[in-house]
């Protein structure tokens, strides 16, 4: 009885803090902001140009600080303009998207650095990289719930569109549709996601938060819906135990978070029911008994 | 809606295709896609078939030349839902998680609103439509789980529920049983009788004079092109597939003016 109560005790105490309970909550929003992105951006394949949005904002958060606008803007403004920069040198010349990605973000990234070391401001690189969600100021609450409900609304509106953007985009232009719309939806609905995702996992760690969901989903179920279900799940529970846990063991919560969504993954990877490492070992040995 | 009910023909005017890497793969093709007809595309591979094709829907900018659908310019032609178009089978991931119903049902997304919440309408002209070409049963299945001919059934029957006027189809037959391939013909010829245009590539040359009506012959240029009887002609094939002798392509041009 005793040991019970002490255990118990132990895992509600971290609960009676005010700001643990708040990053567990604005992560776990950041979580399923996310999980919803992710199944578009893997069905896409479009994580590397994840990769490039959120390399690219870091000079946008420095300008916003220095003119004295909320981050948000600045970050969602040089994060977008990098994948219009991709766009138009991708048109332009005959390199393939990725050379020309690879340069552009390093490129946005570095300027970025630049500024930083230049521009006196209390901007903690460190936080930059891989977020702070402990240390959360009320502004970046607001600013990330903005970000992350327009990223919710524009998705829910126009989630059939986009999937037959992913799916074929061909069949979307022989019916009518505006196929640069749609690919521009995705492109600011994934910048503004990183927006939303800075303060949590920072630029480096979101991308794991981007791919890695979906791609449990993915592995998981052949239907959309339930992908994204699993997707959702899987990033949420993440979130909320990763900043949890970070508490109890005294680690970045942003790694923390983010190891326990890619131990999630590795158990989908292995124990998937249909398309898991194990089951594709045993239908091969199935063939070669079956000779 | 007069033009709804009309057939409508396929005008492509001294077309040429350049891709990104510089390559040449249409020059000056003319050809007139009759209204109301099956009109078969033949050429060897990599001779441009699908190039004309994503041409004609749009999805590739010409460098130089026009196209028209019936009197509109193919993107009108495409707002008012009168393309639809059957992929060869290499463009399509069939990893992704949709289910054949969901892949029928992207082909009335362009007459449902904003939200694309399909009506009892839209429902029923897939249903329909999956019944046409026999694949109603299968149509909780992912498409990856189908067989080679079914999947082209399935896209098929997306083609249907659209309603398009002008239907291509790229290469239906290819990885397709007898009996699956008689049955997408005698479906093209239904079709073509309800007053649909359909252009259709194939590799399957010995089909052609049995369903085709005109037949155009395309080695990166077009170089005959007319009824299939008159067009369909060895001496044809043999230019088509062989070499491309440039003293043959002028007489081709002479010779096919003649036909049109
Ligand atoms: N996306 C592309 N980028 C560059 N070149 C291309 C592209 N697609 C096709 N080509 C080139 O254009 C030419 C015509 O190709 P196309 O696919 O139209 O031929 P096809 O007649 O459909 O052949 P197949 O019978 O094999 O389907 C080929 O030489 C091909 O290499
Ligand atoms: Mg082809």
């Amino acid at each position: 009885m005793i040991d019970l109560l002490a255990i118990w005790n132990w895992l509600v105490e971290p609960l009676q803090y005010g700001f643990l309970r708040q990053a567990i909550w604005v992560s776990a929003f950041v979580g399923l902001i996310c999980a919803v992105l992710s199944c578009y951006i893997t069905l896409k394949g479009w994580s590397l140009m994840g990769d490039a949005i959120s390399h690219a904002v870091v000079p946008g958060v420095v300008v916003a600080y220095a003119l004295g606008i909320p981050f948000a803007i600045g970050a969602f403004t040089f994060g977008f303009g990098a994948t219009v920069a991709i766009g138009y040198i991708k048109s332009q010349t005959r390199l393939k998207e990725d050379a020309v990605i690879g340069i552009v973000f390093t490129g946005f990234f570095a300027f970025g650095l630049v500024l930083v070391t230049k521009i006196p401001s209390n901007i903690d690189l460190f936080h930059i990289l891989f977020g702070n969600v402990l240390g959360i100021s009320t502004q970046d609450i607001i600013q990330t719930l903005i970000a992350g409900f327009i990223t919710l609304m524009v998705v829910l509106l126009r989630r059939k569109d986009l999937l037959l953007f992913c799916f074929d985009p061909n069949h979307a232009k022989a019916i009518g549709l505006n196929t640069q719309v749609m690919y521009y939806t995705l492109l600011s609905t994934m910048a503004l996601t990183i927006v939303a995702a800075l303060q949590t996992a920072g630029i480096i760690l979101v991308i794991s938060m981007l791919v890695t969901p979906g791609s449990i989903g993915y592995l998981l179920s052949d239907r959309f819906d339930r992908m994204l279900g699993i997707a959702i799940f899987s990033s949420v529970l993440s979130c909320v135990m990763g900043t949890y846990l970070s508490y109890h063991l005294d680690v970045s919560t942003g790694g923390s978070i983010v190891v326990f969504l890619t131990l999630l993954f590795i158990l989908t990877m292995i124990f998937a029911p249909k398309y898991g490492i194990l089951r594709q070992q045993l239908r091969q040995n199935e063939i070669i008994v079956d000779r | 809606m007069q033009t709804t009910t009309q057939a409508l023909d396929i005008t492509v005017d001294n077309l040429s295709i350049t891709y990104s890497n510089a390559r040449l793969a249409l020059y000056n093709a003319y050809c007139r896609v009759e209204s109301g007809t099956i009109t078969g595309l033949v050429g060897p591979n990599g001779g441009g078939k699908s190039t004309l094709f994503k041409a004609i829907m749009g999805f590739l900018q010409p460098s130089q030349g026009r196209i028209r659908v019936g009197d509109f310019p193919v993107l009108k032609a495409q707002k008012r839902q009168l393309m639809a178009y059957v992929p060869q089978s290499d463009e399509v991931d069939w990893n992704f998680p949709v289910s054949v119903f969901d892949v029928v049902m992207m082909g009335r997304y362009g007459y449902m609103n904003f939200l694309r919440i399909p009506s009892a309408k839209d429902r029923r002209l897939v249903m329909e439509s999956l019944e046409r070409v026999g694949m109603s049963e299968f149509r909780h299945h992912q498409i990856g789980e189908l067989s080679g001919g079914q999947k082209k059934r399935a896209f098929l029957a997306r083609a249907l529920a659209q309603e398009g006027k002008v239907i291509l189809l790229d290469e239906p037959f290819t990885g397709v049983d007898v009996k699956t391939e008689k049955r997408i013909i005698d479906l093209m010829m239904q079709l073509r009788d309800e007053g649909h245009t359909i252009l259709v590539s194939t590799h399957d040359l010995a089909s052609i004079s049995t369903f085709c009506d005109r037949t155009i012959l395309l080695n990166r240029t077009i170089l005959a092109s007319g009824t299939t009887e008159e067009t369909f002609t060895e001496e044809n094939l043999t230019m088509t597939f062989g070499g491309l002798p440039v003293m043959s392509l002028q007489q081709m041009f002479a010779k096919s003016e003649v036909d049109v």
